[in-house]
């Protein structure tokens, strides 16, 4: 039988989530050591009696065994789970309180409290996220380090910052708590920044972009399945990510470039992950709340259901923009938007937005500023000043892949 | 075609390491299959062995001293066996090549079984 390629990744989540449940969150370490325990009994029998039926149910199985086998032997020396503790004393109640904690509606709850947890305000973003990936989507330090290019000693520090930061609180985030309503929105910027990470990840291994891409959209739906937290934000949320992840196909083209929109082959785009997107779209239409994850959403809608470029709405584009910008005011937001007004009014028009926008200094590192430039110059014939911002952005390239994508453009300054 | 017992070798370290992470653990599983699979599709795979359990008991000397396991510091831990079907023992040495134990730190014992023509 063939082994599900996430398998070890996702249940340890899972594992993870039952066992802080039990142990309490105080014991993280503990429960992954069950986990780590529970892999190696796994890797022992199942090379001896080949991969079981359903390798997740063996996996928490012999997860929910050590965990009794951890609380008997230690219960009188340790507190676990101070509202359960009352309940592992007596056999009778122990097995039940184990068993309810491996319950899949459990598990989702207990995912939730966690993810709202790593997400405390009080922690740095960067830290935040390293966190749910490490907690939550069964990353270890090393593929952190990799989705992030940073160091792994420096990942490796984040985690344990964050750890130290659960296992002082205690008990995991309370989702019956009035703080759900101000906590939420952390939560929906982690996952936001984490699924941007593989975005426009740095990274040339497309894989690991597609594996954050995908663990972002997991855990929103989580979020969108709780009437707690499945606010129109979250929804909103949920149609962005789905929307972009359509796109992800198209986004390197067949050497594993970066493709403009312009370029892509829109036929590669997922059909199911759009339709899934425009449905949540729709959900998040529940309410009066309009949040910046409704704007970016609908403008990822308008790109998604246009046929091409030039069949493209652009003018509902640039009012999204407009209401983007003044929702959540920055120049890469005003960057995009004079983008699209060059698309609706032509590239002079767009060249006179780009250089009134606001705060534009914060934008003279970002190559694809001056790769604005130098498109709009160049589709308006000025050859020689579209070249010297391409040479800019091509020196500004923060990776090969950017680098590349560039030099191609420097290209076509002198093929066109 | 003769039998060949495979002694897997290994520290407790290393063991840890290959299943330190979901990602490790899975690789490590994977590959453990895949070389398995291998083994068998070429009829050299007789018997899976048995698995073995962490904790045990260490009779030692003439004093016949009992040490309780897991031998956390033993550097030579036996982590289990198994049976293969070999032309000769060359043979089932370069099958072990295959083996992801070496890919940590630890090491195939490929002994003979003896046949005995009585």
């Amino acid at each position: 039988m063939q082994l599900d390629e996430h398998l070890f990744r996702r249940e340890s989540a899972r594992m993870v989530a039952a066992l802080t449940r039990i142990f309490g969150v105080h014991n993280l370490s503990l429960a992954e050591d069950v986990v780590q325990d529970a892999f190696c009994r796994a890797l022992e029998v199942w090379k001896v009696r080949g991969v079981p039926d359903n390798p997740s149910a063996w996996l928490m199985a012999t997860a929910k065994n050590r965990a009794l086998d951890v609380i008997r032997r230690e219960r009188t020396a340790t507190t676990f789970a101070p509202e359960l503790s009352r309940m592992f004393e007596s056999e009778w109640t122990l097995a039940p309180v184990v068993d309810e904690a491996f319950a899949s509606e459990i598990i989702r709850d207990e995912q939730l409290r966690m993810m709202f947890s790593c997400c405390d305000p009080r922690l740095k973003e960067e830290v935040q996220i390293a966190l749910v990936l490490n907690i939550l989507c069964g990353f270890g330090a090393q593929e952190v380090a990799g989705a992030f290019l940073a160091g792994r000693a420096a990942v490796e520090k984040r985690i344990a910052r964050g750890k130290q930061s659960l296992a002082t609180s205690r008990r995991l985030f309370d989702l019956t708590d009035d703080d759900v309503a101000s906590r939420l929105p952390v939560v929906q910027r982690a996952l936001y920044l984490l699924f941007n990470e593989g975005y426009h990840s740095a990274t040339a291994d497309s894989v690991v972009r597609t594996d954050l891409c995908r663990e972002a959209i997991r855990l929103t739906e989580l979020l969108t399945g709780d009437p707690r937290t499945g606010t129109p934000s979250t929804h909103a949320l949920a149609a962005l990510l789905s929307l972009h992840a359509a796109r992800l196909p198209g986004r390197l083209d067949g050497a594993g470039d970066l493709s403009a929109l312009v370029d892509q082959d829109r036929s590669t785009w997922d059909a199911a992950l759009i339709a899934h997107g425009i449905a949540r779209l729709e959900q998040s239409a529940r309410g009066s709340e309009i949040s910046v994850y409704h704007l970016e959403a609908a403008i990822a809608a308008a790109h998604v259901q246009a046929p091409s470029v030039d069949r493209t709405d652009w003018h509902t584009i640039v009012e999204l923009y407009d209401r983007l910008l003044a929702l959540a005011p920055s120049p890469v937001v005003a960057l995009n938007r004079a983008i699209a007004v060059a698309q609706r009014d032509g590239p002079e028009r767009g060249i006179a937005e780009l250089q009134v926008i606001t705060a534009a200094e914060r934008l003279a590192e970002y190559p694809f500023y001056r790769a604005a430039f130098g498109e709009l110059e160049l589709r308006r014939g000025r050859r020689d000043d579209a070249r010297s911002h391409f040479e800019a952005a091509v020196h500004l390239a923060r990776n090969a892949t950017e680098r590349r994508f560039f030099e191609k453009r420097l290209q076509r300054c002198d093929s066109e | 075609m003769s039998d060949y017992i495979y002694l897997f070798r290994t520290t407790a370290e290393a063991r840890r390491a290959a299943m330190g992470t979901p990602e490790l653990a899975q690789q490590s599983m994977q590959r453990w299959l895949a070389w398995l699979r291998d083994l068998e599709a070429k009829g050299h795979l007789k018997n899976r062995g048995q698995p073995l359990e962490n904790e045990g008991k260490l009779v030692r000397g003439k004093s016949k001293v009992i040490t309780d396991g897991p031998f956390a510091e033993v550097k030579d831990l036996v982590a289990g066996f198994m049976i293969v079907e070999a032309r000769d023992i060359s043979q089932a040495a370069e099958l072990a090549k295959g083996c992801p134990i070496l890919e940590g730190d630890g090491a195939v014992e490929v002994r003979p079984v003896m046949t005995m023509n009585f």
